[in-house]
């Protein structure tokens, strides 16, 4: 693998691999004190964020380190881009000084592919940590992770994504990882969060959570923004909460063997009632320490075998 | 040029050097001088750690364990020390995927660890346990056990328990079959690509 | 008196070759005919010769941009296209809303002297849509504007677009909508469809092009006015135009040839070259729009010709700035889409590059019949040849065309302009 730039087109059977690998990680660092791998040792990773994001952005920092890499953070903020630096030359400024991988989150859709494009010939690899509304690969895998260790496994499962579909890029990678490996995805939104042309991706799509929640295996709740509110996607906040919110209610029609995921951050008493985020159902802190493990294990297919051209 | 060793293989052939039926005397010939070394069941102290190295010293391991338990009446706790995240030739193959890593409850601070392998050759594969060893935990003493030393050690590393010595052209390849991996048990010599 | 002879054309593309004899600009005889001496003589070997072509929709970005563009540059670009004139849009830095930038605009064009540049004026003043630019002052001076748009930007207003419909009814001039709702396209980066909901750009739905258009016609129809819809994009908007026209509303409208052959497939690329507002569509609006345009309910081609510098182009898709060259590949596009599929003979390229865009526009030397006494605005097409594509040996500044590397078919052997070749075997003359 030279790059991960999407879920879009990703071979199940390396999906599987990477999966595989960050559990191999996991277990081999469990009980351990010293939480140190000399495998990426001497690779240089650097994440350049041009949104703000402390827990990707951490995740990703300890996953490198934990692999022995040296990871460099750069913000936007506080570097040439903010004097109008654009994004190639960023880019091929910091492949020159030495990345060996460059993880990029960045509000343009397609980013991700335009830098891949961009340091193609430098030998530096490109991991997505979420291109506008386009795809967040990472976060994809790490919730396949935690389903395949909730469920044990992911072939024939009905998982369900409910809120924001149509802003959000953990929606999109999801629907095709989720599919890639076998699983149903059903959409539940209102139609104003829907991407037009929904029909064209492998999902089913509802308007009634209540309807859908008996029949998942797992139903993944995304963040909604108080922003689009002002563009008129709906009424209001109560209106959205009572009729897609997981309150307590809902958390009995799931069956019991459901997990509940969310892609943080939450926004507790919005599209997860305070109590669901803390009940055994939810997988969330899974996802997260399987965030590392993924990322480890994203570094790892990256950067650890012999280098790639594709 | 190096002379080709007695019974060596033809080129492009494989000749048996073990059987199945000397696979299992050899491990057991091992299990007693284990049990001899470290003074098992002769006193206080607890038994070593027997950690193989996957693929086929996992298997190793384990038979060479209940050998031990048959002979002394002390099980040895048994596990898998993966060490691919340690090679030091990582970046001359595809992505290589990982093993499993099972340390016994007992883990393996103060205890004797006894390493297990089929194959001894460079001493690389060693090398880089130990270094994964040195992650988990702190053994008292680490010893190495090997069904085959091939010789050719690229390292100062040398078995403490080693069940057949067989010296080899470097171009040669020893391959040690197991059932639980290869259906049967054998260790063959074939010409080839020597892997480290 | 400079005499020019072009030897063995098809006119339109159709029956024997005859030799044309052009005589101080303009035509002098047909027939079979012995060149005069000193006359010069291009060798058609039996070449389409067609009217000049006449581009209503034109970016010359001078001025304000010449770093991607110049009047210039541009006309060398419509020369080598086949065109002998263009209408050179107002969304220049300044602004073209008063007379003295298209003036400006106007004389510059004549200086160069290789295509007739008609500068267009805005609607509206700074094309903020709020208040009516001059626009008799613009008709009226050394330019003698004859359309008016803010293309860039829709006049949404639907007061300040009735009112322009409304005085440009005495001026006797056409008001060009650029039709965009605004408040349905914010932040749109590509054609709201299956291609933008996969790929995560924020849609630019068809009903934000059909509405505008809609509400137009009927204003247009009220107030007597003409009216003129530019790049058209979507098979929505086709109808309403068949619609428009059934009713006797004085509506015209152009395709860009890109609309005819590309769709939102492109936004795979993740390239902005592809990048273009209005944007790429689906292959059923491309299917209905050459229909359209074959049957007339689509009036004519225009290229909307857009130079963009690399910097705003060579980045990430939001960033980037919309539009294409069209201008040197106008002719072979529509040869692909048309002519090849059979939808157009080269009459009918001749209606749609060129008589239906003079008529619309008013010009009185252009787009005329290839008859004696006509002038000589000309272009000889070879059929046949076929050319690849590189935007950096094009003659514009930019080169951002999403043509490139593509073979396409029929190549302008030579364009004339009054009579006097301007662009002759790829070059300029």
């Amino acid at each position: 693998m030279k790059h991960l730039l999407a879920t879009e087109g990703l071979d199940p059977d390396l999906a599987t691999a990477v999966l595989d690998t960050a559990d191999g990680l996991k277990r081999t660092l469990l009980g351990r004190e010293v939480r140190k791998l000399p495998t990426l040792r001497g690779r240089t990773v650097i994440t350049m964020f041009y949104e703000n994001s402390t827990r990707t952005r951490v995740s990703f920092e300890i996953a490198g380190k934990w692999m022995s890499a040296d990871v460099v953070n750069v913000s936007a903020g506080g570097s040439s881009v903010g004097k109008g630096e654009s994004l190639r030359d960023t880019a091929l400024t910091l492949s020159a000084a030495g990345a060996d991988c460059v993880i990029i989150r960045h509000p343009a859709s397609g980013a991700a592919q335009r830098l891949a494009g961009w340091l193609e010939g430098t030998g530096t690899s490109v991991v997505n940590a979420g291109d506008g509304m386009h795809e967040h690969p990472t976060q994809a895998l790490l919730d396949a992770a935690t389903l395949r260790e909730r469920l044990g496994g992911i072939k024939d499962r009905r998982v369900g994504i409910v809120g924001d579909v149509l802003h959000s890029r953990v929606a999109r990678s999801n629907i095709h990882l989720l599919s890639a490996l076998g699983a149903e995805v059903v959409l539940v939104a209102p139609p104003t969060l829907l991407p037009p042309g929904v029909g064209a991706l492998p999902v089913t799509v509802s308007h009634d959570l209540d309807a859908e929640l008996p029949a998942l295996d797992a139903v993944m709740m995304l963040r909604v923004q108080a922003e689009r509110m002002t563009g008129g996607f709906f009424p209001s906040a109560r209106e959205y909460s009572i009729a897609y919110g997981l309150n307590e209610a809902r958390l009995k029609l799931l069956p019991e063997h459901a997990a509940v995921l969310h892609p943080g951050p939450m926004v507790r008493g919005m599209e997860i009632a305070s109590a669901v985020a803390d009940a055994p159902s939810a997988a969330i802190t899974e996802q997260v320490r399987n965030g590392v493990h993924v990322r480890m294990a994203v570094l790892y297919h990256l950067l650890a075998g012999e280098e790639e051209t594709k | 040029m190096a002379s080709r060793p007695r019974g060596a293989a033809e080129p492009g052939g494989e000749r048996e050097l073990l059987s199945s039926g000397d696979v299992a005397r050899t491990i057991a010939r091992m299990a007693h001088q284990v049990i001899e070394k470290t003074a098992l069941g002769g006193g206080p102290g607890e038994p070593p750690v027997l950690l193989g190295i996957p693929t086929r010293g996992t298997s190793l391991a384990a038979r060479l364990a209940e050998r031990i338990a048959e002979f002394s009446g002390v099980e040895p706790p048994a596990g898998a020390l993966d060490i691919t995240l340690y090679r030091d030739d990582l970046r001359r193959r595809p992505t290589r995927p990982l093993a499993d890593t099972t340390l016994p409850d007992t883990g393996i601070d103060d205890r004797v660890v006894i390493l297990v392998d089929d194959v001894l050759f460079s001493g690389r594969t060693v090398r880089a346990a130990l270094d994964a060893l040195r992650d988990h935990g702190r053994p008292r003493a680490v010893q190495l056990a090997v069904l085959v030393d091939r010789g050719h050690r690229e390292f100062p590393i040398r078995a403490d328990y080693v069940g057949k010595n067989i010296p080899t052209a470097r171009a040669e390849d020893v391959a040690v079959l197991l059932s639980e991996v290869d259906g049967r048990d054998a260790v063959l010599l074939r010409e080839g690509e020597a892997k480290a | 008196m400079t005499q020019l002879l072009i030897r063995g054309a098809r006119l339109y593309g159709a029956g024997d070759p005859v030799d044309v004899l052009v005589t101080g600009g303009t035509i002098a005889e047909i027939g079979e005919i012995e060149a005069p001496e000193d006359a010069e003589v291009i060798e058609a070997g039996g070449q389409v010769l067609l009217p000049g072509f006449v581009d209503l929709h034109t970016h010359l970005r001078e001025p304000g941009r010449e770093d991607t563009e110049t009047i210039e540059t541009g006309s060398a670009a419509a020369a080598l296209g086949g065109y002998t004139a263009v209408f050179a849009m107002a969304n220049t830095d300044p602004v073209a809303d008063n007379a003295v930038i298209v003036e400006h605009v106007w004389r510059r064009g004549r200086e160069v002297g290789l295509v007739d540049v008609h500068p267009v004026g805005a609607v509206t003043v700074g094309l903020n849509g709020e208040r009516l630019a001059e626009l008799g002052t613009m008709a009226k001076s050394a330019a003698g504007v004859r359309m008016f748009s803010d293309d860039g930007h829709c006049v949404h207003d639907p007061l300040i677009m009735r009112r322009a419909l409304e005085y440009s009814t005495a001026l006797d001039v056409v008001i060009a909508q650029h039709a965009e709702e605004p408040r349905l396209t914010v932040g749109a980066q590509a054609h709201e469809g299956e291609q933008a909901a996969r790929l995560g750009y924020a849609g630019w739905p068809a009903s934000a092009e059909e509405s505008i258009v809609a509400r137009d016609c009927l204003l247009a129809e009220h107030a007597g006015a003409r009216l003129h819809v530019c790049h058209v994009s979507t098979a929505g908007t086709a109808d309403v135009l068949r619609w428009a026209k059934e009713r006797g509303t004085w509506v015209s409208a152009e395709v860009t040839p890109h609309h005819l052959l590309l769709t939102d497939e492109r936004l795979g690329t993740y390239d902005p070259v592809n990048k273009v507002n209005p944007p790429l569509r689906t292959n059923a609006d491309v299917e209905k729009l050459r229909a359209a345009l074959a049957e007339g309910v689509i009036d004519c081609v225009a290229t909307d010709h857009a130079p963009h510098a690399p910097q705003d182009k060579d980045c990430e898709w939001s960033a980037a700035r919309p539009g294409m060259l069209g201008l040197q590949t106008a002719l072979s596009v529509v040869a692909a889409t048309m002519v090849e599929t059979g939808l157009l003979d080269w009459r009918g390229v001749a209606r749609v590059m060129s008589e239906r865009p003079a008529e619309i526009a008013g010009l009185p030397d252009q787009g005329r019949p290839l008859a004696v006494g006509e002038p000589a605005n000309l272009v000889l097409v070879d059929p046949g040849a076929q050319w690849t594509v590189r935007g950096a040996e094009l003659a514009s500044l930019a080169a951002n065309t999403p043509y490139e590397g593509m073979r396409l078919p029929a190549v302008v052997t030579a364009t004339l302009l009054r009579g006097r070749v301007t662009a002759r075997e790829g070059k300029i003359c």
